[in-house]
């Protein structure tokens, strides 16, 4: 796929729904869970969790209309995983700000030092 | 690492004591030296202070922190828009990140630790937004000044 620019402002927009499924907190514990446990089933996931599986199911299906979860079939259950190329165009912004802020320090410390 | 979207921490260590560090980032002029911004007005606690970017390429913009906390030498902390870098986009109805900067005396200089939290709370498109208007220019910014601080 070549990387044109409007692919790259296609890429940009699509990155709103992924904010807003991270936005609650049973969510970004299940992403979290399964970036350290891999593939998972709603068994697995439902675990200590302290809601039920109806709620975590409803949960990941929000993650995945916003592209961060996935599943395959394994016999009757499902199994997810982290879709992983979305979830690091959300930490992008993030990244971005904290470039700014070592720019700053970078100034900071040579304005302290003089 | 994900888990932590809603904040960046940042601790460095600066070879200046605490009253010099402390002057460079609760001093209006002092602060618009380092972070390249012209502020007007002076820093007091719930006092809104506006500025106008220097950072070259950035001049048409301005910025505005509403000062939270001064603990002297000790802790400044303010709240803004960050990244809020549209000027036809007000961004005033919009929630403001906190910015904390804690000082401790460390062997002949300063630890300096910033805290910028309460990004979860920023909407989306605000987010995407940003991401538009920054993409690039400070990765290469922040190389070329990393270059500088960690020469000898």
């Amino acid at each position: 796929m070549s990387r044109s620019r409007s692919a790259s402002v296609a890429k940009v927009a699509g990155a709103a729904p992924v904010f807003a499924a991270l936005g609650d907190p049973t969510r970004l514990r299940l992403v979290a869970r399964l970036s350290v446990d891999g593939p998972l089933s709603i068994t697995r996931l439902s675990e200590g969790a302290g809601v039920t599986r109806q709620a975590i199911t409803k949960h990941l299906e929000a993650l995945a209309d916003a592209g961060l979860v996935q599943h395959n079939w394994r016999g009757r259950e499902r199994i997810w995983e982290l879709e992983p190329r979305r979830l690091e165009m959300a930490r992008r912004w993030l990244d971005r700000i904290s470039d700014q802020w070592d720019a700053a320090i970078g100034r900071l410390r040579a304005f302290v030092d003089e | 690492m994900i888990t932590s979207t809603d904040r960046i921490e940042k601790e460095v260590y600066l070879r200046a004591p605490r009253s010099r560090v402390w002057r460079a980032i609760a001093t209006p002029a002092e602060f618009g030296a380092w972070f390249r911004v012209k502020l007007e007005g002076a820093f007091a606690e719930g006092a809104t202070v506006r500025g106008t970017i220097t950072y070259p390429g950035y001049e048409h913009l301005t910025m505005e922190m509403v000062v939270e906390r001064i603990e002297p030498e000790r802790l400044f902390a303010y709240r803004w828009h960050p990244g809020a870098t549209d000027p036809d986009v007000d961004y005033s109805s919009e929630p403001m990140t906190l910015v904390e900067f804690h000082l401790d005396d460390a062997d002949g200089g300063t630890i300096l630790r910033i805290v910028e939290s309460g990004f979860d709370r920023i909407p989306a498109a605000r987010r995407d937004e940003a991401f538009r208007m920054n993409d690039g220019g400070w990765t290469e910014q922040t190389q070329n000044i990393e270059r500088h601080v960690t020469q000898p």
